[in-house]
């Protein structure tokens, strides 16, 4: 009940300053599949937008035209009001968190070393990374006593994500991309990590894109979600409009959601 | 003797054939290093580029070792004046081994960073790391376990490249094995195969111990990652160091005698160097054991000064001119033809002519009163004869011999040279074919039955050396002029024999010889030192 109010009061309270924009925003393989076509979006500072898709919808791919780890091939997509092809890819990464489902953390670098790789490059002195990775161990809920020195390999996949979380966070980047961040934990850790994501969500008022295939996460955590289908945007609204939308794919999603944990809800 | 009472006989050479050997593997790998995994790298960044030189690298592996040797050799590619490759040493072999080691470590690093986990490397990437930043703080830390085993590898192939590089008088534990090899002596070509087998065996066992360290993700592991990108920046400095070393030039005024790679040349160039020695005061470098016509190419090449060559070889296998029966017109063919073609002067026969000799057992001569070839031919209806494979196909050998001495025999058996004498002694063949100065022929008392047709060529043993060290040193033509006639076939027998039959060192059967000659005295060998 309460998660799938808050969308509607947060999107009135917020900032209305574009933060993310697409743009008739169309992705083709050299081979000519076409993976998201015209797409059109905007994403406002504060705000928490949920790509909500099956396997293979585009949602991966709508994200990575934002830190142009793949360039659109129609259309533009602007980051700050400035076309991504404008920006340098380098700085325009470093301003944006990045987290992916298999967490990419280094396995040659301790839990420290790889959350302070982003202040590493930005030419951090080596005593303000070691504070600053402790501050956001905490952050995330794990001991810097007991994890600073672990390597990932000694960690568990909750663990491991939430050192992933930490890291994307390191140099404070104003927009976080989360690709399927929880999608590989058991059904416990990932409940109690989206909590706690949550919590941390509303006290870090970042502007973040969260993909998943997860109904029950993107109503839990989205202040708008985007229901993307075949490479197109089929839904666009607060978590309440898919709920009440007659679009098969939304009515899909939507009958993924138990009827004992939608009981009161505002359908 | 066994292998154990040689190696602590020997002990130093032993070490020193032993370091001499690591220092090639070490500069190898090394510079193989330093080429291959940037080439390695650049491979992960232009993979259009991947097939063509691993195919390169593929084809480089296949080829035996002794043919890229031979193809290295003659090259003489220069780099701002300091000669690249070519000629004999450790420089030639240095560039075959790279050459070998290279495969390995290349396809190592380009398999190794490909097969970092994807997902890191996106992570690397939309954490906005540069290309740069992405090789060396994540791809090439992650794939150094792979790229070590790629050094591992290349490493074993060069401990046993590099025995063949022997061959080319490169030094290391192969002396051992090709010495072994000439003589017959299983001892000698373990002395060298062992060494060389402990150190790949060791080699092996380090590197994939590291390999292993190295791929825990652990804090020892880090430690041990430190410690490995130090020992390669040592062996890279060390492989810098060798080819400073090898590259340098030729420093020293010193005279280089080279030989052929078998017990005779050995003595005559211990005989060579040690009259040098005594009466020049020059210094010598002893650069033997050089195979096939290295000697020759050495010479003309200028890496060596001198050494002793036969006329009949110099006619047919260098000049390939039309063999003479006449030793004098061989002699003055080669001489004018050497001075104008090679700028290299031959001197005075030492006084033996090494060439077929046709064998038979004393008693057989005494009682059949054989003296000469054509006495053989005539009783040898019911005769067997023994002759090597070398014999049987040459152009001077025995289908030409058959036909001048009308010689038909019962039975001809195709044996090893090395066998022929044991099968005469033994009485399973009544006629051999075997090398005029051969110190079995003294040994088992045979009778080399004279050439009264002169159907062999001469193959007489001359001194040669380069008309340019001739000029610069004249009192070296002097001495070595005086070694004219020094030898008669039977001395060169007894020579042989006590080097190969008694296993007593050259230098030391050469310095006895030179002393019973009065060629030197004490007193010479005295100031030398």
């Amino acid at each position: 009940m309460e998660c799938l109010a808050r969308g509607v009061l947060d999107t009135n309270a917020m900032d209305s300053e574009k933060s993310i924009e697409f743009q008739h925003v169309s992705f083709r393989l050299p081979d000519g599949r076409t993976l998201l076509s015209d797409l059109t979006l905007e994403v406002h500072r504060g705000e928490t937008l949920v790509l909500l898709g099956r396997s293979g919808s585009g949602k991966t791919t709508t994200m990575k035209l934002i830190n142009r780890l793949i360039d659109p091939t129609e259309g533009q997509v602007k980051v700050d009001g400035k076309p991504t092809l404008e920006w340098d890819p380098i700085q325009l990464r470093r301003r944006i968190g990045y987290v992916i489902q298999e967490v990419g953390l280094f396995p040659h670098l301790s839990v420290e070393e790889n959350i302070g790789v982003v202040p590493r490059l930005e030419g951090w002195e080596a005593d303000r990374i070691k504070a600053r990775a402790r501050t956001l161990l905490t952050t995330v809920g794990l001991d810097p006593d007991r994890f600073a020195a672990r390597f990932p390999a000694e960690l568990s996949g909750g663990q491991r994500q939430r050192v992933g979380v930490a890291r994307a966070l390191a140099a404070d980047p104003p927009v976080m991309l989360l690709d399927e961040p929880f999608g590989a934990l058991d059904p416990i850790t990932r409940r109690d990590i989206q909590q706690e994501f949550r919590t941390l969500q509303e006290r870090l008022q970042k502007t973040l894109v969260f993909v998943t295939h997860d109904v029950r996460e993107a109503l839990l955590l989205a202040h708008r979600i985007g229901l993307v289908k075949d490479g197109k945007m089929v839904l666009l609204g607060p978590p309440s409009d898919l709920l009440q939308s007659k679009d098969p794919e939304a009515r899909a999603f939507a009958a993924c959601v138990s009827d004992g944990e939608l009981s009161g809800s505002p359908v | 003797m066994s292998l154990l009472e040689f190696l602590l006989r020997n002990h130093q050479e032993v070490v020193a054939l032993t370091l001499e050997h690591l220092f090639l593997v070490a500069v190898s790998t090394g510079i193989a290093i330093l080429i291959g995994v940037p080439l390695g790298i650049l491979l992960t960044r232009k993979p259009s580029l991947s097939k063509p030189i691993l195919g390169v690298a593929n084809i480089m592996q296949t080829v035996p070792s002794l043919a890229l040797f031979g193809f290295l050799i003659p090259l003489n590619l220069y780099l701002f004046h300091v000669k690249i490759v070519g000629g004999i040493g450790a420089r030639t072999a240095i560039v075959a081994l790279v050459l070998y080691a290279l495969l390995p470590i290349i396809r190592n690093t380009f398999t190794g960073i490909n097969g970092v986990d994807p997902a890191i490397r996106e992570a690397g990437r939309g954490m906005g790391m540069t290309d740069r930043q992405l090789l060396f703080q994540v791809e090439l830390p992650l794939a150094l376990g792979v790229i070590l085993a790629g050094v591992r590898v290349a490493t074993v192939i060069c401990v046993g490249t590099a025995t063949i590089a022997a061959a080319i008088d490169a030094g290391g534990l192969g002396r051992y094995i090709f010495r072994g090899l000439r003589m017959n002596d299983n001892v000698l070509i373990l002395a060298g195969a062992v060494p060389a087998a402990l150190i790949a065996v060791a080699a092996d066992l380090i590197l994939g111990y590291a390999e292993r360290a190295i791929r825990v993700g652990n804090t020892a592991g880090k430690r041990f990652k430190k410690i490995i990108w130090a020992s390669g920046g040592a062996i890279a400095v060390l492989a810098i160091a060798g080819v400073l070393f090898f590259y340098s030039g030729k420093t020293s005024d010193r005279i280089a005698v080279g030989s052929k790679d078998f017990t005779e040349q050995i003595i005559l160039g211990e005989l060579l160097a040690q009259a040098i020695e005594a009466k020049t005061g020059l210094q010598v470098e002893r650069r033997f054991d050089l195979g096939g016509t290295l000697a020759h190419e050495a010479l003309v090449a200028g890496e060596i000064d001198t050494y002793v060559e036969y006329t009949g070889t110099a006619l047919l296998a260098i000049l390939k001119g039309r063999p003479s029966a006449d030793p004098e017109e061989v002699h003055r063919r080669v001489k004018s033809d050497y001075a104008s073609r090679f700028k290299v002067e031959w001197l005075e026969p030492l006084g033996f002519n090494n060439t077929f000799a046709i064998l038979v057992r004393g008693e057989d001569a005494r009682k059949l009163n054989l003296k000469t070839i054509s006495d053989a031919a005539r009783v040898s209806a019911q005769w067997r004869a023994g002759f090597g494979q070398d014999f049987m196909s040459r152009p001077d050998g025995y289908p030409g011999f058959a036909q001048v001495y009308g010689f038909h025999f019962q039975e001809i058996r195709e044996m090893d040279l090395s066998l022929t004498y044991r099968a005469l002694v033994d009485r399973q063949v009544d006629l051999i074919a075997g090398n005029s100065t051969d110190g079995l022929i003294s040994h088992y008392r045979l009778v080399q039955l004279d050439d009264d047709r002169r159907y062999f060529p001469p193959y007489d043993a001359v001194p040669v050396v380069r008309q340019a060290t001739l000029e610069k040193h004249p009192e070296l033509g002097e001495v070595l002029r005086k070694l004219g006639g020094i030898l008669t076939v039977e001395e060169m027998r007894q020579l042989n024999y006590r080097v190969d039959g008694e296993k007593r060192q050259a230098k030391d059967v050469v310095r006895e010889f030179l002393l019973q000659k009065g060629f030197i005295s004490e007193k010479d060998l005295a100031q030398q030192k």
